[in-house]
């Protein structure tokens, strides 16, 4: 029996620097420009060009214009409903993390493996998504001490406590309040992993089903590329959502940096 | 995993690349260009809540014209009512005034006339008595050949004559 192909689901995340740039450091740290780096690339080349559609400042916008300032208006919705009038100045912020992650999203949902390049997800990445999370929490810290200065730490005591439960609410609020830029990262870099490797696991149903025969053929893969195709159309549908909660979460944190409670 | 495996020799990297990336992002597209997409919109908001105000106040005002307008025509109507009411009632007063000159005028034309006819009765009356009283005069001389005075036969006739 020849060696079956064998389909590696975790492959796909695998970090290869690209263009011989193994070894670019910067203070003795590697700084290899991989193909995640690309892909941020990517993403960024993408969202200028998608947003420069929208700078056309006509009167009447046209359909790329009209999209643009949708995306603009929805971010901007957003702040307004979570953070009130203040979130107006973080609107720049929130909208480059939203589309960021979005357009990273979906540039790894598209199937470029049929022209035989390997599409890449960077924020399948907790190393990744951790850099924005991390970034969202310093910002309602430093926004926090900022704006209420000590103040701030009334955000773990929520209004009418009885005071023989402060203490234990406030360790309480203070481990959700630290949790936060974890869950936030890993939420996203959890969600678009496992859309992936399904996808993965799931066409290698599919392979390996077409290549033991008509029968398993008939009961393992058409079955699984069946189900590919509705796993394809919930991963857009989380490529967009984990983008929107993301964003979302951060307006929500910057909420209780500027407005506590 | 990886993104576990490999975490050592790739966390700086990873790091690295997205801020400079991210910051990319950050500086050029909510920097550089979301403002001024917001701008766009806000400006588009401005100018259609202008465009509706500007359409709101000349329709208040058309509004306030057409009310004006029919309170004047309302008003002409009334003072042309009133104008053709004088009118009639100037033209009834001077027809009754006229029918009134008219009928007192014929009145005093009837009297005249009534006068003359009286008149002329009496004149005809006073030609018949000369009449009668020649005749009278004539045939006393013709049968009884008396010579009789006019005076006497005219108040021979009178008689008769005065009782019509």
């Amino acid at each position: 029996m020849a060696a079956e192909p064998k389909v590696d689901p975790m492959h796909q995340f695998t970090i290869e620097p690209l263009f011989g740039s193994d070894n670019w450091s910067i203070a003795g740290h590697n700084i290899a420009f991989t193909n995640s780096a690309l892909w941020m690339a990517m993403s960024v080349a993408l969202l200028i060009l998608f947003v420069s559609g929208g700078l056309r400042r006509q009167l009447v916008p046209g359909r790329w214009q009209m999209a643009v300032e949708t995306m603009t208006g929805f971010v901007d919705s957003m702040l307004a409903t979570s953070v009130g009038p203040n979130g107006k100045k973080y609107v720049p912020y929130v909208f480059s993390l939203f589309s960021f992650i979005l357009f990273a999203n979906y540039l790894g949902l598209v199937p470029l493996g049929l022209v035989g390049l390997h599409p890449y997800t960077f924020t399948s990445h907790f190393s990744a998504t951790g850099v924005l999370s991390i970034m969202a929490f310093s910002i309602v810290l430093v926004v926090g001490f900022a704006k209420h200065g000590l103040h701030f730490f009334s955000l773990f005591v929520p209004h009418g406590t009885p005071v023989p439960m402060i203490p234990l609410i406030f360790v309480v609020e203070l481990i959700s309040f630290l949790v936060r830029p974890f869950s936030l990262g890993l939420r996203l870099f959890v969600a678009m992993m496992a859309g992936h490797v399904l996808l993965e696991v799931l066409s290698s149903f599919v392979i390996t089903g077409g290549n033991g025969g008509p029968l398993l053929f008939t009961i393992a893969s058409v079955p699984s590329f069946i189900l590919m195709v509705g796993i394809c159309a919930l991963e857009l549908l989380v490529a967009g959502i984990q983008a929107y909660v993301f964003a979302l979460l951060t307006c929500v944190y910057i909420n209780d940096a500027e407005n506590l409670h | 995993m990886p993104q576990i495996s490999q975490l050592a020799g790739t966390y700086f990297s990873q790091i690295f690349w997205m801020l400079v990336f991210f910051g990319l992002t950050f500086v050029i597209v909510g920097r550089g260009m979301v403002p001024k997409v917001m701008a766009t919109m806000t400006d588009r908001n401005q100018t259609i809540a202008n465009d509706l105000a500007a359409a709101q106040a000349a329709r208040d005002a058309a509004e306030a014209d057409a009310a004006s307008w029919s309170a004047t025509e309302a008003a002409q109507r009334a003072s042309a009512h009133d104008l053709v009411a004088e009118a009639k009632h100037a033209a009834a007063v001077a027809t009754q005034t006229r029918l009134a000159d008219t009928a007192a005028r014929l009145e005093t034309q009837i009297h005249a006339a009534e006068a003359r006819i009286v008149a002329a009765r009496a004149a005809a009356l006073d030609e018949f008595e000369h009449v009668a009283a020649d005749l009278a005069q004539d045939i006393a001389l013709r049968v009884a050949g008396l010579a009789v005075s006019g005076d006497d036969a005219r108040g021979a006739v009178k008689g008769p004559f005065a009782h019509g």
